[in-house]
């Protein structure tokens, strides 16, 4: 049964990102919106983490939240879908269930 | 009558997820028009607060990171960005927004507001303030 995760805490304040990533099942979706579009950047203390559960899990960012936080595409690690509202929206309903990790 | 403290601004959050940074770049601004002696620190997610090119046109909320610029005019100058909060996240100076202000004791030069500290630089600054806000 497909679920969308939603994180959006920074993975730098709070552990969110790091046990949905854990606990989410083999081909579930994530979508990193609000501060948790900072887990979806290269080179920081989480970015392998990240990268590795790229091979089981769909990784999804938020577009608006990136522009808003001043984050270029660029740095954004590979694989990792820039998605917009009306995506999120697809998605909720495209997925079984929606758990959000506050 | 009027007493001149030290005070400094811990800033640990990032911008827009929650309200802490404006919050903060307000009473800063309201210090300083206090004339009172002010730093801030940006340490943890606080260093995204000065990431270069915000852009929130699509979040409908205001982006207050231009007002960073105008803090040289109030006589803030010494901001304080911890490099090993930097270096966790994969940014180096060159991703901040450039702060300046004009040097009225140097002939109005121009020079930066922002200098990059250690944890151990860091913690002697906050060891010298009278006032310690944190947000």
């Amino acid at each position: 049964m497909p679920m969308l995760h939603v994180v959006n805490k920074s993975p730098f304040d709070r552990n969110s990102l790091e046990s949905c990533i854990r606990l989410a099942t083999k081909g579930s979706a994530v979508i990193m919106i609000e501060d948790g579009v900072y887990g979806a950047t290269k080179g920081t203390t989480v970015a392998d983490a990240v990268s590795k559960a790229k091979n089981e899990l769909a990784i999804y960012v938020l577009g608006a939240d990136l522009k808003a936080r001043g984050i270029d595409d660029a740095r954004l690690i590979d694989g990792i879908k820039v998605v917009d509202y009306n995506d999120f929206v697809k998605l909720t309903v495209e997925n079984d269930k929606v758990q959000s990790w506050l | 009558m009027s007493t001149t403290k030290r005070f400094l601004f811990v800033n640990r959050k990032a911008p827009y997820g929650t309200i802490y940074a404006w919050e903060s770049l307000e009473v800063v601004l309201i210090s300083a028009a206090f004339e009172q002696d002010v730093s801030m620190v940006f340490v943890d997610d606080g260093v995204y607060q000065l990431a270069k090119g915000q852009d929130t046109s699509q979040l409908g909320i205001k982006n207050f990171s231009p007002t960073y610029k105008a803090l040289g005019d109030y006589d803030v100058n010494k901001i304080y960005i911890e490099k090993e909060s930097l270096d966790a996240r994969g940014l180096t100076l060159a991703d901040l927004l450039d702060l300046k202000y004009e040097d009225e004791d140097d002939d109005w030069a121009e020079k930066d507001s922002i200098h990059v500290v250690s944890s151990a630089e860091l913690a002697e600054i906050m060891d010298q303030q009278d006032v310690v806000l944190s947000f």
